[in-house]
């Protein structure tokens, strides 16, 4: 992984020192709570409900078992001793002290980690594929390019008060882990008839109040400007994106707005100016970039041995069987596969991690995949390079602290925002609804049966838990002042991304769990040949969903 | 007693008169006109001494772009300090239109953006609600940047 050198560190040092010195400006009355705004925001730091939340981010999702431990330090003494993991493979804590942050974030200093531009309108952190340079669909590994792209928005003097926050994703295999459609500018990863890479560049997704599927703005972009077109695709979003109308002001609305075809002979009128200039990227500056990602000392192991000695242990012990099929995939190295922890235990919040679970992971990484972790957008951890061999033993640690729940990619491995329960935006409660649903669904064979399932839920219409995309969405509403849900169906975040359809008016909290229900068991009665919840969807369209559900 | 601003580093009394936005009157001395002034005004304006123009938000440079060489000075408004598109206006003043004038910040900016206004290829702030001598120190709040812009050129991955 990216390991700073002594100017990265300067950097980040010289930022704690800055925002320390507009912390206590701002505690001794010389700036504005307006004024402090933005610069608490870029440095992750929320006023929530209760208490601000700072977010630090986990640069496309990739750290270690020292970050790890620091945050389990940091979550124990600054707050309540909890972490969540959110949908951009940030970490957030909900209790800290405004006076504090300064401290944590020299914490956080200490081992190469920051909460920088994890809120605000400016570049966000540039996430991608958990699975990266482990996945077995790979093309390259994307991580490279992330930091490239991390270094040039760090500080990016021109766009830190863009007129909305900008997101950018990159992927870089055949499945799309990453949701590249779903973000400002998604990046794809690839390569040319001469074998060169590439990027396919998307702009104009996103979810919140106005869900849009990227729109491709070129189909192959060589690599080595990938800087310069960035920095125009921003240019012209800084100049003429709207700023009358916060709702209105992401760069889909003004991709929409002129169409896709104007905008970008607008990028490329600007790029003209900026091409072939200094930013462009070097060859060196490429294999700089990649010496950090180097594949870790894979031991040589027998594949087939490995597969068959997991077979027995699958068949002497089928719950480590489920796990195995469930929350273990394909790596690309022989006798190596890449865990999921699942952060999707019911009794507990999606995403939410204790101080003593993540000194759990941070060891189990060191045992068993190099001391490196992911964090993933659907709020679970990765152990990317896991021998095969010692996956029964990993097993069973899991299980002790809580992270073996066979259920990746199933029902009740949901992505869901915090909610009223913590969020300030919040219009309804996310968790207590995530949490019925698990308890209902908690019978692992009928889940089974369902096949993979995404369920998403978000507390409002800014969209954090990804409703919009959940192959069943749930968004909560407020009416007159009460909380109520909407559902809608048919979302999909992979290569052949979708927007959900409403299926009708909204429920009480109460009443969703057994709306879900009648759902699952439309989708049951209609399915054929295993066909899947989102295909069947696809083929027979809402109608029938909504005839069971709202039936008198 | 004139107004103090920073510029190029340095603490500095402001010679230069700021015309509001309905100004009809031109008064003698240095001044600094809205862009609607210089645009209904020009075959006065043109060729005056000691002359500047200001940009609201929503008025890129483009709008003076044949005109630079009738000013000293280009002044870009910041109406709300969250605003940024004077950011871009001054990458584009220096970069797109090689304008080598003095380049003013005005309106409601904050001092924690002088770092980033600077790399914008601003040189003159005329900043209003902060102690101008502690304010210098914001300049140095980072000692380099990973990205090329107007004060340094090359970006950190071809300078090591």
């Amino acid at each position: 992984m990216y390991i700073y050198n002594q100017y990265d560190q300067q950097l980040v040092d010289e930022r704690v020192a800055q925002y320390r010195g507009q912390t206590e400006r701002y505690l001794a009355g010389e700036i504005s709570d307006d004024q402090f705004l933005p610069l608490r925001l870029q440095n992750g730091l929320y006023i929530q409900r209760l208490a601000p939340m700072l977010r630090v981010a986990i640069p496309y999702g990739t750290f270690n078992s020292q970050q790890m431990r620091k945050l389990a330090h940091i979550s124990r003494h600054y707050d309540k001793g909890y972490g969540h993991f959110s949908t951009r493979q940030n970490i957030q804590l909900n209790w800290p002290q405004l006076e504090e942050v300064p401290d944590i974030l020299a914490e956080l200093a200490e081992v190469q980690m920051h909460a920088i531009q994890t809120s605000g309108n400016c570049i966000r952190n540039t996430t991608t594929d958990q699975f990266a340079g482990a996945a077995a669909d790979e093309l390259e590994d994307p991580r490279p390019y992330c930091e490239i792209v991390r270094k040039w928005s760090t500080f990016h003097p021109e766009f830190a008060f863009l007129p909305r926050k900008f997101k950018i994703a990159f992927c870089a295999s055949k499945a799309d882990r990453a949701a590249i459609q779903m973000h400002d500018i998604g990046i794809e990863v690839v390569h040319n008839a001469s074998g060169e890479t590439g990027f396919r560049i998307l702009v104009g997704g996103g979810l919140g109040r106005t869900p849009v599927i990227g729109t491709e703005i070129i189909e192959f972009l060589p690599k080595q400007h990938l800087i310069t077109y960035l920095e125009a695709i921003l240019r012209v979003y800084n100049q003429l994106g709207r700023r009358d109308n916060k709702y209105k002001a992401r760069i889909k609305i003004l991709v929409r707005a002129m169409g896709i075809d104007a905008f970008r002979d607008k990028v490329e009128q600007q790029w003209a100016l900026l091409k072939d200039g200094p930013s462009t990227l070097t060859e060196e500056e490429f294999e700089r970039s990649k010496s950090y990602f180097h594949s870790p000392e894979y031991i040589e192991v027998d594949d087939s041995d490995a597969d068959l000695k997991l077979q027995q242990q699958a068949l002497q012990d089928p719950g480590f069987g489920n796990w195995l099929k469930r929350n273990v995939d394909a790596h690309q190295a022989p006798g190596y596969a890449i865990v999921t922890l699942s952060l999707k235990t019911t009794g507990y919040a999606p995403g939410d991690i204790s101080d003593v679970q993540m000194e759990a992971v941070a060891d189990m990484a060191e045992q068993f995949s190099f001391g490196e972790i992911r964090a993933s957008h659907q709020q679970n951890l990765v152990l990317a390079h896991v021998r095969k061999e010692q996956l029964f033993a990993l097993w069973e640690q899991a299980k002790t602290f809580g992270f073996a729940t066979p259920n990746i990619n199933y029902l009740t491995d949901m992505i869901c925002c915090p909610g009223g329960d913590f969020c300030a935006l919040a219009n309804a409660k996310s968790l207590p609804v995530a949490d019925a649903i698990q308890r209902k669904f908690d019978d692992i064979d009928y889940m089974y049966d369902l096949g993979e399932i995404d369920l998403n839920i978000s507390g409002c219409m800014n969209a954090c838990g990804h409703h919009h995309i959940g192959h069943i969405g749930i968004l909560g509403v407020d009416k007159k002042g009460k909380e109520f849900y909407q559902i809608s169906l048919g979302g999909s975040q992979d290569r052949d991304a979708s927007l959900g359809k409403i299926l009708g008016p909204s429920f009480s909290q109460a009443e969703v769990p057994d709306v879900i229900e009648k759902i699952l068991n439309t989708y049951i009665s209609l399915r054929i040949d295993g066909e899947s919840f989102l295909d069947t969807y696809r083929r027979a369209g809402l109608a029938p969903y909504k005839e069971s559900v709202y039936a008198k | 007693m004139p107004s103090k601003i920073i510029k190029d580093g340095v603490i500095v009394d402001d010679q230069w008169l700021l015309l509001p936005q309905d100004t009809t009157d031109i008064p003698e001395g240095p001044i600094i006109v809205p862009l609607s002034l210089w645009e209904s005004k020009k075959d006065i304006l043109a060729g005056r001494e000691a002359l500047g123009v200001w940009l609201d938000s929503d008025e890129p440079p483009e709008h003076i772009a044949s005109a630079l060489e009738n000013f000293d000075l280009v002044a870009i408004n910041f109406p709300v300090f969250v605003d940024g598109r004077g950011f871009s206006y001054g990458r584009d003043l220096r970069e797109k239109y090689h304008y080598q004038g003095e380049v003013r910040a005005i309106g409601e900016f904050i001092r924690d953006q002088l770092f980033f206004l600077q790399r914008c290829g601003f040189n003159a702030y005329a900043l209003s609600g902060a102690e101008l001598e502690s304010a210098l120190d914001t300049f140095k709040d980072f000692s380099d940047s990973y990205q090329a812009a107007i004060d340094q050129p090359e970006p950190y991955f071809r300078r090591h």
